[in-house]
């Protein structure tokens, strides 16, 4: 049965309360990184464009890029995209459990099967897994980012 | 070390106070002595007008949370000497309607709970065919999320909740994922809808306090993200193959 | 206002729920209430740790579970009830199961038991030490599917409303959030309201263990059986007297006085063995065990701390993996509330109040003298614990009976004509006193206070030796007690979540339980189990293979007879343990 509690008193929320602790900070500003994402996709569209539509064009499009507060937007903009990838990587081990078969369990060491807690993949390695694959298709763009342009 | 520290207690007292005021009693400081020694000490000898709840005074009922100098605590297991030399601020938990000094209203989280069947569903069962197998494999698979003491440290910790009152909340969700993830139980359909409501998994924006408040290790924001996951994954084979993924 | 249910649940812990989902199965026409001071999830079910006993594996035998009992309980047993508890017990725990109980898992998926003390076969099913949080959450979750059932929540039952035929049919009590004092009519009445610990200083149960079912029952004239038999269990942390499960000595774990010597070898309990071994040693009964570490203490062999004489259990030689796999609750307990690490570190303890086998008189069915009032748990006597409970015989009592009361209070409900309201006088006498007890100015005494003159005088006369002296010592200290409760300051007259006043009726409620405890062990002038008078050390079954009834006169004293035990098919014999 469920009481009528008219006067309890309604805790009200600070409007700065993301302030408060650091995570809440860190919560706010990956939000906040959305804007950002949303740039860097108009930027891309603008550049496409401006390739599209000939040489003078693009050189109208790169002079601008190289206005000094564009290139404050876009450096802030690479900040905030590292930030929001590198808390998506980490989240990924939460949200998935990856276990090792049974198979494989029995074959490895047990030196190794003792670090495995119920036979699950560790988080980190599902992180540096992420990291890594980064790395390599990163590279891949940059080595055909440079080859083009020699 | 000194003998007293000061304790900075929440009072609020609806006969007669429009909002809450902090009362401030001095108590012995003790190597042995939590937080809720402290308030039990104020309610004993000092003032017998402090309420606030508690029973088992070993972290396994979930009576006694409180915001300690800040962070949601269970007060049987917060020591005074980790604040000393003091003062230490004891508050009702955030996020919830205080009721009186220490005590919140958590009858929302009471009328949530059974919104996502937090038990076995099976369409027939008979008991007389004896226990149903469970591999110890099985069984960790929802192990952590059967910790949950319902405590409402969660609640006070996700400013989701604070914002948004609707949001089903950490420990629901994580129930039924207890249940979800339980080799006896069928019903991870019937939980579907008010999972993948806005107010349920999709609310969380993986803030991540939840986990860090919990006191029994049950990780809700874990158990959140592995569901927006298979929701996730239900929805595009749902598009991709609209007959059967069901 | 008034509310209607067909039965009404005093209590919300592993019995109440266990009585509620019976009825909501059984007989889903009937509307059923938890009335219950706490979040029925808060309910001292949930610390239970070691297991619930059941006879399921190979080479067990419901007889070998019975004989166990009934010698543990020194043949106080009612052997009847016995047989037809660990009968149902495996089938409850089963069910159990099928509600989603994390009961602990053999490698092929099996249930997996572990051995328990005074249990001559491994029998206790257990969820690691943590089973009587994941029973009760698991009978809380489940309650919460059928519609039938009401809760009231933080409710506090204060009075039980009987009608001119002698029959139950209700109750008042208020509602803590906001004071609000309330009729609730029922045809049945089921009090599931678990123990009393909390009359003695130094005790496993929590704060809200104070009696409250076995008081209202007892001031409703209702008797009080076998009320002297107060378990103290060996293993307590010092200070907090929380529960050190005695699945640490099931898994291995020794018990040490300050030379580092086994030295229950000394008390007639066997001789030690580097693996445990059953009804042997550390596996010996809670009473032999609690009463062999007094002596230790009279021979100075014990350490002394500030919080008193304690003894060591040692967990060390179990290892880690051991310890983190069955024992996560004691080593996550250790390490908060004493700052030690069982894997590396001996543990202190000291034997601490645990559990009262007796409680409110009732029959196999859970039925009470009185008609329409039932009770179950460790707030009724049925008896099947005798003068000596087994551990984790609790657990499952708790399903059996509740099942069963909760049942033969639908029944009765189902054929007993409705409240016809002739209680209203007494529920507006009762509102009546509690208003005038919250409003009260002129109280003398702080409640703390007496509480505590309470629980001293009874660790002084009713502790784990008792003799005449020191119990009728205890008797007067407790009249005057008495009296200063009747005036007890009371500062909150707020209506809203007011603590004191609760405190105030939990108050009332210890002292007429602490008298019935104490009057009952001056008239048993024997020793028994958990009952031990120095002043008359050997059992006598020529006069006492009885139970005492304690009933309450109308002049608030305790009025003591006896009714015999139902013996069937184990005739009284010596209690061996350790050969």
């Amino acid at each position: 049965m469920t009481a009528t509690r008219a006067r309890a008193y309604r805790q009200a929320v600070p409007r700065l309360w993301w302030l408060r602790r650091r995570s809440y900070l860190l919560f706010m500003l990956r939000e906040l990184s959305c804007v950002f994402v949303a740039w860097a996709v108009l930027f891309l569209l603008l550049l496409l464009k401006a390739v599209g539509n000939g040489h003078v064009d693009y050189q109208r499009f790169l002079d601008w890029a190289a206005k000094p507060w564009v290139i404050a937007v876009n450096v802030l903009a690479l900040a905030f995209l590292v930030f929001h990838s590198v808390t998506w990587f980490n989240l990924a081990p939460k949200a998935m459990v990856v276990r090792v078969p049974k198979q494989m369990l029995a074959l490895a060491p047990k030196a190794i099967v003792r670090r495995l807690p119920e036979g699950r993949v560790p988080g980190w390695l599902i992180v540096a897994q992420n990291y890594v694959a980064w790395v390599f298709v990163a590279a891949i763009v940059a080595g055909l980012v440079m080859r083009s342009g020699s | 070390m000194a003998d007293t520290i000061t304790l900075l207690v929440t009072r609020y007292r609806p006969d007669t106070e429009a909002e809450p005021t902090v009362a401030e009693y001095e108590v012995p400081l003790r190597k042995d002595w939590a937080v809720l020694d402290g308030l039990n000490h104020v309610k004993d000898q000092l003032d017998g007008t402090l309420s606030y709840r508690w029973s088992c005074r070993m972290g396994i009922c979930g009576s006694c949370g409180m915001t300690v100098n800040g962070e949601p605590r269970l007060s049987c297991a917060t020591f005074l000497t980790e604040f000393a030399p003091g003062p230490v601020r004891v508050e009702p938990l955030a996020n919830f309607p205080i009721v009186r000094d220490l005590v919140v209203d958590i009858d929302d989280f009471l009328r949530k709970l059974p919104t996502v069947k937090p038990w076995i569903v099976r369409h027939v069962d008979w008991v007389e065919d004896g226990e149903y197998l469970q591999t110890p494999d099985e069984q960790s698979a929802y192990q952590q999320y059967s910790m949950c003491i319902n405590c409402m440290l969660c609640y006070s910790a996700c400013p989701v909740y604070g914002v948004d009152p609707d949001f089903l909340g950490p420990a629901a969700i994580a129930l039924a994922q207890r249940y979800n993830l339980d080799s006896r139980d069928h019903g991870a359909a019937d939980r579907l809808d008010v999972l993948v409501h806005p107010e349920g998994v999709w609310g969380c924006t993986f803030v991540g306090e939840c986990t860090r408040a919990c006191p029994k290790g049950v990780d809700p924001a874990g158990a959140i993200q592995r569901y927006k996951l298979t929701a996730a994954m239900r929805s595009v084979r749902a598009l991709l193959l609209p007959w059967g993924a069901r | 206002m008034t509310a209607t249910h067909d039965v009404v649940l005093v209590g919300g812990g592993a019995a109440g729920l266990r009585a509620a989902i019976e009825i909501a199965e059984a007989r889903p026409e009937l509307s059923v209430a938890i009335v219950s001071k706490v979040y029925p999830m808060r309910s001292h079910t949930v610390s239970a740790e070691g297991g619930a006993a059941g006879v399921i594996a190979m080479g067990d035998t419901l007889d070998e579970h019975c004989l166990d009992t009934i010698a543990g309980g020194d043949w106080l047993s009612d052997q009847d009830a016995v047989e037809y508890f660990i009968g149902e017990a495996p089938k409850e725990l089963v069910r159990l199961e099928h509600w989603g109980c994390p009961w602990s898992r053999q490698t092929d998926g099996h249930i997996a038991v572990r051995s328990f003390g005074g249990m001559k076969k491994m029998r206790t099913w257990f969820a690691a030490d943590k089973t009587g949080f994941h029973l009760l959450h698991t009978l809380f979750q489940t309650s919460l599917k059928y519609p039938t059932i009401t809760r009231y929540d933080e409710w506090f039952v204060t009075r039980l409303l009987i009608d001119d035929d002698q029959r139950v049919c209700g109750v008042v009590a208020f509602q803590l959030a906001t004071g609000r004092i309330e009729t609730i009519e029922a045809k049945a009445v089921v009090l599931a309201t678990g123990g009393c610990g909390r009359v003695f200083p130094f005790t496993t149960n929590a704060n809200i263990s104070t009696g409250d079912g076995m008081a209202l029952a007892y001031r409703a004239l209702a008797p009080l059986k076998d009320m002297e038999f107060v378990q103290y269990h060996p293993t307590g942390l010092p200070f907090t007297g929380i529960l050190i499960t005695e699945a640490a000595r099931a898994e291995g774990g020794w018990m040490l006085n300050k030379d580092g010597y086994r030295y229950l070898q000394d008390y007639d309990l066997g001789t030690p063995s580097p693996t445990p071994v059953l009804k042997s040693m550390e596996l010996g009964p809670r009473d032999r065990l609690s009463q062999a570490f007094v002596h230790e203490v009279e021979r100075g062999r014990t350490i002394d701390t500030p919080y008193g004489p304690v003894v060591h259990l040692d967990l060390r030689h179990l290892g880690a993996e051991v310890i983190d796999a069955k024992l996560p609750f004691v080593r996550e307990l250790c390490l908060k509330y004493e700052n030690i690490d069982p894997v590396t570190e001996l543990i202190p303890v000291r034997p601490v109040v645990h559990y009262m086998m007796g409680g409110v008189s009732t029959d196999i069915n859970g039925a009470t003298p009185l008609r329409g009032l039932f009770a179950a748990g460790e707030t009724a006597c049925v008896s099947i614990n005798g003068a000596n409970r087994l551990g984790s015989n609790s657990l499952p009592e708790c399903l059996v009976f509740g099942a069963r009361a909760g049942r033969a209070a639908a029944e009765f409900a189902a054929s007993t004509r409705p409240p016809d309201g002739s209680t209203n006088t007494q529920a507006e006498d009762e509102r009546r006193r509690l208003e005038r007890l919250r409003s009260r100015t002129d109280g003398r005494d702080r409640i703390a206070d007496i509480r505590q003159q309470i629980q001293q005088a009874m660790e002084d006369g009713a502790g784990i030796y008792r003799d005449h002296e020191t119990l009728a010592k205890s008797a007067d200290t407790l009249g005057d007690l008495a009296e200063r409760a009747a005036t007890a300051r009371i500062d909150d007259h707020s209506d809203t979540f007011n603590t004191e006043l609760v405190a105030a009726l939990e108050l009332q409620n210890m002292l007429d339980l602490s008298q019935a405890i104490i009057a009952s062990a001056l008239q048993r002038t024997e020793s028994r189990g958990a009952h031990q008078r120095t002043d008359f050390p050997a059992r006598d079954d020529e006069q006492f293979l009885a139970h005492s009834l304690a009933w309450r006169e109308p002049d608030s004293t305790c009025r003591i007879d006896y009714q015999p035990v139902t013996i069937t098919r184990w005739p009284p014999g010596e209690r061996l343990y350790g050969r």
